[in-house]
């Protein structure tokens, strides 16, 4: 009974959509509000009609109803109940209805805010997501169908890809996927702004915080799938330039250009075709992105579906971008920018810089991972770029991006004196030199290393120096030291959040640094009893233990590790068989650390555990990745604290002080 | 401004040689990648047949070898392909060619049920260990190797093959000299 339902559910919601669209454009055209009261109920239809199918799948998965082919093929009966749950997202029929899930609810958060303030955008808003809905619907019935029947029903499911049995990959798809349709809302915004010929700084303003939100769910996704590869996949490390972590950098490095060029057109009125363009881009590569894991056209280490989905993706991704850029050129003469670039040296400037930099980024990234289609193409030998290439072009890019991250936020607008340039930047470029120079001191001795520090160096007391100016500028007007920084920070919540996720990503960076330049790893075949040495810890092989778990049988290990004074803790990485994987999965054990994680993998055995292969790796200051996860997700929080409610906060938080 | 008004919509067009390339990719196969063992010598292995026969590829120097490797779970590309080998050792066999099939991480039972399926006549060795496999770089079965009569492997298949390209790699190997 559930295929049945939730094909027929899937079927209704693309019709409401499609009628949706039409109806919200009509009523645009026509300026009928009866009309756009009925795509509106249509929006919400859809939006029911999709809860629904998430609710019939998940109650497919909780009572293993086999009979649903999706349900069959990601959970067998000895999946645990919370991966059945997240099962739902295991493979690409559901992700889709994930997406859609989210699509909707955007469409109504949009609907509910936008209705009354934005009479002549909204209408052209909602037929826009409600095209884009349609898609994923469209999906969801052909290509990728989640309620398939499976006939005869199999007595047990194949069960979900164990890789995926992780805490990782519980949140991992849902922030990508957050951030992935975080940045349609800005897209609809454009192309209404270009239909109605509104090209002027209106759409950023209304969906500034869309954009961050979104922006921030990227980050968060792509992090998120860092610490999954980092602690499951076993090899010790968080990217590897896989075409499908590229997919989702890509639009990340765009969609970072278009959050800083937005702040231009705001200021200055420049750019403005710019900006489209960046939101395009941005959007189209988030379909670029599924696209290239879904249709199989490159090859992953990542697990690939294929079939027809590739083809519907590629086709509503030209109708998207030859669509979306064809209104743009429709629109050319609306969008000559009003301001001028007055000098090189001046703020405007340093935001062209960065983001001509990240698109070159975005391009190399892209420019690599589709290079093995294209040597195919003009040469016929399929030739793959890897690590080397994308580091190569990258660092580059990157430790500028970095140095441009100290000036932008601080130089002057318009035209930079020297006395601006002396006050705000003199004492940071000295206190990065100094910076490099203690590295350079203490033993570091890689060039790219210690400029990646000089300039994290230079960035932070950029930060700190226009913090803690700003800070005492208001502690002369009386307040507190506490007071002082907090208002300040409320007060000026978008500079000062801004700056919050500045450092969280010069965390990131220096953990980048640190874990590929410092860490160390080794490899050994231990007896029982032996011990292995590395970087100062001694791990001593103790023995095998063997157990049946739910759905896998479990070889665990155990290492004692001790460090100069002595054993401190026992690890117990293991090896998972799994019925339906050729292949054992190891499971990592770890203990990490500030400075240093100590990760250890089991390799072969012998099955009577009288010795072990045990790969050890003392990867170095990793988790300063995840502490800049920390730092993006406060400073986000900070940006987007509503203006209208920054005061009352305040005085809201002394009260509850006070009393 | 006409000349301006056209131009402009070079702007999307832009995007189609890009797409055009995108959807050039459903046309290949990205798992289709040279094996890095083409031109080289075929690594040595002797294996006890599921019959109890030795087969070794020491044994085999001077002829045209045709190693498939496969398994009884590999369905459908094993099923499909069987026939065609069987039909290409009963062709190519007084020729001097030699088609040798190893099983691939297979249970005994069904593998042996696969082999009385398709009548298969020429010999097919277990891999126990998985020493074949690995030395070859077997990613996934079906997987066929082509060694030319130097010992070397000439051409490498991922997945099934058929009656058209067991034919043409064969004859074009048997058409060298010795």
């Amino acid at each position: 009974m559930t295929p049945e339902l939730g094909y027929a559910a899937t079927v209704a919601a693309l019709v409401l959509a499609v009628y949706g669209a039409g109806a919200a454009a009509l009523s645009a055209v026509k300026g009928r509000a009866d009309l756009r009261r009925s795509a509106e109920r249509a929006a919400v239809g859809v939006s029911l009609l999709v809860i629904g199918c998430m609710l019939l799948l998940v109650v497919a998965f909780l009572t293993f109803d086999f009979s649903v082919r999706y349900v069959a093929f990601n959970t067998n009966l000895g999946t645990p109940f919370y991966y059945r749950i997240t099962a739902l997202w295991g493979a690409l029929e559901g992700s889709i209805i994930l997406w859609s899930f989210m699509l909707s609810l955007y469409t109504l958060i949009v609907i509910a805010r936008y209705r009354r303030t934005q009479p002549q955008l909204y209408p052209w808003v909602l037929a826009v997501m409600l095209g884009l809905s349609a898609f994923f619907l469209l999906v969801m019935m052909v290509p990728a169908p989640p309620f398939q029947r499976l006939s005869p029903v199999p007595a047990d499911g194949r069960g979900l890809n164990p890789l995926l049995e992780d805490s990782g990959m519980i949140t991992h798809p849902v922030a990508l996927y957050l951030g992935f349709t975080g940045f349609t809302v800005p897209f609809a915004f454009a192309m209404a702004a270009l239909i109605i010929g509104r090209t002027g700084e209106e759409w950023i303003t209304i969906t500034r915080r869309w954009t961050i939100v979104a922006w921030y769910f990227l980050s968060l996704g792509l992090l998120i799938g860092g610490w999954w590869s980092y602690h499951v996949l076993g090899w010790g490390g968080y990217w590897a330039w896989d075409p499908v972590e590229n997919a989702a950098f890509m639009p990340w490095l765009t969609g970072t250009a278009f959050l800083h060029s937005v702040m231009i057109q705001e200021r200055r009125r420049m750019l403005k075709l710019w900006n489209l363009t960046l939101i395009i881009l941005t959007f189209s590569l988030t379909l670029f992105g599924t696209f290239l894991t879904r249709s199989g056209i490159i090859g992953s280490v990542h697990a690939f579906s294929q079939g027809s989905v590739g083809q519907f993706f590629l086709a509503f991704l030209a109708l998207v971008v030859l669509g979306a850029f064809s209104l743009l050129a429709w629109r050319l003469d609306r969008l000559r920018g009003q301001g001028e670039l007055d000098s090189i040296v001046s703020r405007e400037s340093a935001f062209l810089l960065n983001n001509l930099f990240l698109v070159a980024a975005a391009f190399t990234v892209f420019f690599g991972t589709v290079f093995p289609l294209l040597s195919e193409a003009v040469k016929g030998t399929k030739v793959s770029v890897g690590a080397p290439f994308f580091n190569l072009v990258n660092i580059p890019i990157f430790l500028a991006l970095i140095f441009l991250m100290g000036v932008g936020p601080l130089i002057a607008w318009r035209r930079a004196s020297a006395q601006n340039l002396r006050r705000n930047f003199l004492t940071p470029v000295v206190i990065g030199v100094a910076g490099a120079a203690v590295c350079r001191l203490l033993g570091v001795g890689n060039v790219v290393v210690l400029l990646c520090l000089g300039l994290v160096a230079f960035v932070a007391a950029t930060i700190v120096l226009d913090f803690a100016r700003a800070a005492r500028a208001r502690r002369r007007t009386g307040d507190g030291w506490l007071d002082a920084t907090w208002g300040l920070a409320l007060r000026q919540n978008r500079r000062y959040g801004g700056f919050v996720v500045h450092l969280g990503i010069l965390v990131i960076a220096l953990g980048v640094a640190g874990s590929q330049a410092w860490s160390t790893q080794t490899e050994a075949t231990l007896d029982r009893g032996q011990s292995l040495q590395l970087a100062g810890y001694t791990i001593r092989f103790d023995g095998l233990e063997a157990a049946e778990e739910s759905n896998h049988f479990k070889v665990t290990g155990t290492f004692t590790v001790s460090d100069r004074t002595g054993p401190f803790t026992v690890l117990t990485p293991a090896k998972k068989f799994y019925p339906q994987e050729q292949t054992p999965i190891a499971a990592v054990d770890y203990r990490l650390g500030f400075v240093e994680d100590l990760y250890l993998v089991l390799g072969e055995f012998a099955r009577d555990g009288s010795h072990a292969t045990i790969k050890i790796q003392v990867n170095r200051m990793v988790s300063w990745l995840w502490i800049g996860g920390l730092l993006l997700t406060l400073g986000t929080a900070l940006a987007i604290v509503p203006e209208g409610r920054r005061a009352p906060a305040v005085a809201h938080a002394g009260e509850r002080a006070v009393a | 401004m006409s000349a301006s008004r056209l131009l402009r919509w070079t702007i999307p067009l832009a995007a189609v040689p890009l797409l055009a390339l995108l959807a050039y990719g459903f046309r290949t196969d990205p798992r289709d990648i040279p094996s890095p063992l083409v031109g080289k010598p075929a690594s040595a292995f002797s294996l006890t047949a599921f019959d109890g026969q030795p087969v070794s590829l020491d044994a085999l120097k001077g002829r045209v070898v045709v190693v498939n490797f496969w398994s009884s779970w590999c369905y459908p590309a094993c099923y499909e392909e069987a026939p065609s080998l069987e039909r290409a050792w009963k062709a190519y066999r007084d020729r001097g060619v030699m088609v040798v099939g190893v099983n691939f991480q297979d249970q005994e039972e069904p593998a042996r049920r696969f082999l009385t399926q398709f009548g298969h006549t020429f010999p097919n060795a277990p891999d126990p260990s998985g020493r074949v496999s690995v030395d070859y770089g077997v990613y996934g079965v079906p997987e066929t190797y082509f060694i030319d009569r130097k010992g070397r492997v000439r051409f490498k298949q991922v997945g099934p093959v058929t009656d058209q390209l067991l034919e043409q790699q064969i004859e074009t190997l048997l058409a060298e000299a010795a």
